[in-house]
């Protein structure tokens, strides 16, 4: 096991360079229960988004099934899913990007 | 999302001048009020596992087990703690003439937390409706949860109108 070590060390330092410079961003989901007001209620509060562009946001978890709320550090984006999971809201994280090539 | 009841003539949470909030509710729903946190709080305490749970603590990372994993050990500790806490500022504060901004707000997340256990129970869709239940505890469940959605929806305009 030790024998391969000196390799597999040096890969790590090159993939946090790069997440480094990858956002994250946060999705909100839809869901049956959570109410509309309450939703757009929460993205004013926690992000300090007018009621216009909180209202948006709600409607498009709404209508398209999820919407970015946020995007930033990967602790950043933490914090964020923190706080909506904490106000019961169905937020997950992941890569900017992910899935999709050349991004 | 559920969309919020017609609403009533009056509504039943005030903001008053100093910043405090009043409830408008009947002895009956102030004692029902108080004693649903404790029931969540139980099955939050010695059932974590319970399948109802799930909406309360959604992953984090559902495309990386190892950081949903590490995300689970080191935050739903904590979430618990915080659900465990918001339930019993409502329990404590149900029968309060009036409520500060903060208390309300904390209203809000601990209602809302009770509606997301009683709808995950009930496998609610967007399209639900009375009928859709035979079983009576299923529509009793439901009619409680319709009454948590007023309350909730009645709660959040307060909060809303004072941001």
């Amino acid at each position: 096991m030790a024998t391969t070590a000196p390799v597999e060390v040096e890969r790590p330092e090159v993939e946090d360079v790069t997440a480094v410079d990858v956002p994250w961003i946060v999705l909100v989901w839809n869901d049956p229960i959570n109410m509309m007001s309450y939703v757009a209620f929460v993205f004013q509060k926690l992000f300090g988004y007018s009621k216009a562009k909180a209202t948006a946001l709600m409607l498009d978890v709404h209508e398209k099934g999820r919407a970015v709320v946020s995007s930033g550090t990967r602790e950043e984006a933490e914090a964020d899913v923190y706080r909506l999971h904490e106000h019961g809201l169905w937020a997950t994280m992941e890569k900017d990007g992910v899935g999709s090539p050349g991004s | 999302m559920s969309r919020k009841d017609p609403p009533e003539l009056e509504p039943r949470v005030r903001r008053l001048s100093d910043g405090s909030f009043v409830v408008d509710l009947s002895e009956n729903e102030r004692s029902l009020l108080a004693s649903l946190p404790a029931q969540l709080s139980t099955i939050l305490e010695d059932e974590a596992d319970d399948p109802w749970l799930q909406r309360l603590f959604p992953t984090a990372y559902p495309k990386d087990a190892d950081r949903e994993e590490e995300w689970r050990l080191l935050m739903s500790v904590d979430l618990h703690d915080r659900r465990r806490a918001q339930l019993q500022v409502l329990a404590d504060t149900a029968g309060s003439a009036s409520l500060s901004a903060d208390e309300l707000l904390t209203w809000s997340q601990a209602l809302n937390d009770l509606r997301l256990y009683l709808g995950t129970r009930l496998d609610l869709i967007e399209e639900t409706t009375e009928e859709d239940f035979e079983d009576e505890d299923d529509r009793d469940l439901y009619s409680l949860y319709g009454w948590l959605s007023f309350v909730q929806g009645e709660v959040v305009d307060a909060l809303s109108e004072a941001l």
